[in-house]
């Protein structure tokens, strides 16, 4: 009975009505927090913050590339889990949130490639380079493709998401390969930022900022995605009456 | 103040033309995920409002 009681907030997350109802709740303070930390860490990062001795102001576009790029990773690995999660226990909010977080994921490895290609040609001399690391970036690019073409071009809604899933775990793979990139192969590309058992080489004045940036990129993350979650659990539901009794709400509430 | 004047600002040392098109591609990328879901939902509520309408009356 107990084991029972444990596993309730599980059974709960598969439930859509239980989604829509907390992800309502949380929405209005991560959207919030998102805004602050990205305008703060944007002010510091490109106005207060030193210039590199050696990149000279070329570097402040690290505040951007770094989250953007960190984030583009994680999205990765939470498709994968959400992957396993839909395949294992037949969520099917694992499947809404794996096929929503995907677009974005592609969105924010795009910034990764775009700022690193016009930081490069002060940096390096050149926009792009056939190298390990920005060659695993753009497979990482090419694997949210293939999930959001899998996911549109299958119309049985259950075989989309199997197929999804089994894609989104296949391709996790690339992610130790970006991560160790800069370590295995010769690189143009920086090593890592931050490392979670060193001090960073940079000084305070140039990792706080970046800092912010990073949590400001997961807060923005988590507030799109929570707004396309919802979208999407309306438009899966819409036979169901809270559903109708929601937007009948929603648009009287509008007039 | 990392910089003397507003001018050196916008110069960011020579490097005005990288920084700025980095910060403003990556801007105009994150209003976009902001404004397109927002949009969609707009729409969905309306079609949906006007679908159960015609089913009630009928």
């Amino acid at each position: 009975m107990s084991n029972l009681m444990n596993w309730t907030w599980f059974h709960k997350l598969g439930s859509p009505k239980w989604f829509y109802e907390i992800s309502g709740r949380w929405l209005p303070g991560l959207a919030i927090a998102a805004a602050l930390l990205l305008l703060v860490g944007t002010v510091w990062g490109l106005a207060f913050a030193p210039p590199d001795y050696q990149q000279g102001n070329s570097f402040r576009i690290i505040y951007i590339h770094v989250p953007a790029a960190f984030l583009a990773q994680s999205i990765y690995v939470m498709l994968a889990v959400a992957g396993v999660v839909g395949l294992v226990w037949k969520m099917k909010l694992a499947d809404v949130a794996l096929q929503q977080a995907a677009p974005v994921g592609a969105w924010m490895t795009a910034i990764a490639l775009i700022t690193g290609a016009i930081w490069g040609k002060p940096t390096w001399g050149t926009y792009w380079i056939w190298d390990a690391r920005l060659t695993s970036m753009l497979i990482l690019l090419f694997l949210y493709f293939g999930v959001i073409a899998l996911g549109q071009a299958i119309s049985n809604r259950d075989s989309a998401a199997k197929a999804c899933a089994v894609l989104a775990v296949v391709g996790v793979i690339n992610i130790p390969i970006i991560k160790y990139s800069v370590q295995w192969w010769n690189t143009l590309h920086q090593p890592a930022t931050f490392s979670v058992i060193e001090k960073p080489a940079m000084p305070v004045q140039m990792w706080l900022p970046l800092l912010i940036m990073v949590l400001g990129f997961y807060c923005f993350f988590a507030a799109v995605l929570l707004m396309r979650m919802r979208l999407e659990v309306l438009r899966r539901e819409a036979r169901s009456s809270w559903v109708k009794n929601e937007i009948r709400g929603l648009v009287e509430g509008k007039r | 103040m990392s910089f003397a004047s507003f001018a050196d600002f916008l110069a960011m040392g020579n490097h005005g033309a990288y920084v700025w098109s980095a910060y403003g591609i990556c801007l105009v990328v994150l209003v976009l995920n902001v404004l397109l879901p927002l949009q969609a939902r707009r729409r969905y509520l309306q079609d949906e409002a006007r679908r159960m309408r015609r089913e009630e009356s009928r």
